[in-house]
């Protein structure tokens, strides 16, 4: 707790305080690469009449540099490996990797490359970027808000909301919401 | 006016209209369900299922609908030539078609609701259709699985003895027996 203090704190302080900048930023600044132990990229789907079900990926893998003086240079670079998919019911899995939905055996990789990160809070951000999935890209939107900053490791929650029907996975629409609920938490290691 | 109750010699038009109606969605139902289990691509079949579930709820209603007109209109008679045999079998394979005609589309119902895929129930993406109140399970689906198949190919299997023994009314005994099912004034009075 003292850490996650410490690192939320950090980070304020280099966000609001620009005389203290070079300091704090000295402990965030740096590229850090994605660890899959300590993150998870999980989703859920409204169902039509209530509930939802819920689902995430195993394997993806991306990184994160935080600029050292403009945040707003930051970049985030994550992909997913959408084979990895699991929702606890292998019928559905298998649904999902399917040409139906990800067709992961042509389109293996879901792609995000942050085009612009604009701060909106203490210790909360606007990551814009381009997704790519099937072949086709539309930039949105994700909220990031730090976690923690402990050692040479970082930690974000990453939500946001993606319409799937763009990216050619509109299957199953109304019975299942077209909104995509993303919640992430994604650790990066420094280096 | 058109006739639209039964009377002891001919069928009105509500009856014919449910007959011809169920009896068309019934095969369609028949013959989409096999090609929707057999269809390779995943979301071709997901939307065959989605349909079928569909057809099955408006079957459910029209056959509610069918039962009630019934039972406040009786048949009319089989014709003086219809032998003893027949006589005695009519009537329980009639009474067998409508025990599957409500069979068939209980058993889809609780075919989905029991299913542990927990997919929602639109039918043509009206409404939301609420699942039966009962406990979901791999093995309660495997069982409604099974149900269901059974169910549709001995109901199909007494829909075909159903349609030749209408043909052979018309054709070798050439009575008014399949004529009386397609308009109320061609019932050979």
């Amino acid at each position: 707790m003292h850490a996650r203090i410490f690192g939320l704190a950090a980070f304020a302080a280099c966000l609001v305080m620009p005389v203290y900048a070079a300091v704090a930023l000295s402990d965030a600044a740096g590229s850090y690469t994605i660890s899959p132990s300590g993150s998870s990229i999980r989703f859920t789907i409204g169902k039509a009449g209530g509930g939802g079900f819920d689902g995430a990926f195993g394997r993806f893998k991306g990184t994160i540099r935080i600029d050292n003086g403009d945040v707003g240079r930051s970049k985030v670079d994550l992909t997913i490996y959408p084979e990895s998919v699991g929702t606890g019911q292998g019928r559905i899995d298998a649904f999902l990797r399917s040409d139906a939905v990800f067709d992961a055996a042509n389109s293996p990789e879901i792609q995000f490359r942050s085009t612009s990160v604009t701060r909106t809070g203490d210790t909360t951000a606007v990551v814009t970027g381009r997704l790519t999935a099937r072949g086709k890209t539309f930039s949105e939107k994700f909220t990031a808000e730090l976690g923690g900053l402990k050692g040479g490791t970082i930690k974000f929650r990453v939500t946001g909301k993606v319409l799937r029907s763009r990216y050619g996975m509109d299957v199953g629409t109304p019975l299942y919401s077209n909104i995509v609920d993303f919640d992430m938490t994604l650790t990066g290691k420094r280096g | 006016m058109q006739p639209l109750t039964n009377t002891p010699t001919r069928y009105g038009w509500p009856t014919i209209i449910l007959h011809w109606l169920i009896g068309i969605l019934f095969i369609g139902q028949f013959a989409l369900g096999y090609v929707m289990v057999r269809t390779t691509s995943q979301r071709t079949s997901f939307e065959l299922i989605q349909l079928h579930k569909s057809f099955g709820f408006l079957l459910l209603g029209l056959i509610i609908l069918r039962i009630a007109w019934r039972l406040g209109n009786a048949a009319p008679a089989l014709p003086p030539s219809v032998g003893m045999l027949e006589r005695k079998t009519a009537p329980l394979a009639h009474f067998a078609l409508y025990a599957f005609q409500v069979a068939l589309p209980l058993s889809g119902w609780a075919l989905v609701s029991v299913s542990t895929l927990e997919i929602p129930t639109m039918p043509f993406n009206l409404f939301v259709m609420p699942d039966l109140p009962m406990g979901e399970s791999d093995a309660a689906e495997s069982f409604w699985t099974a149900a269901h198949w059974y169910l549709a190919y001995a109901g199909i299997a007494l829909v075909a003895l159903h349609v030749l023994a209408a043909l052979r009314h018309h054709f070798l005994l050439r009575d008014g027996v399949l004529r009386r099912m397609i308009t109320p004034s061609s019932a050979g009075e």
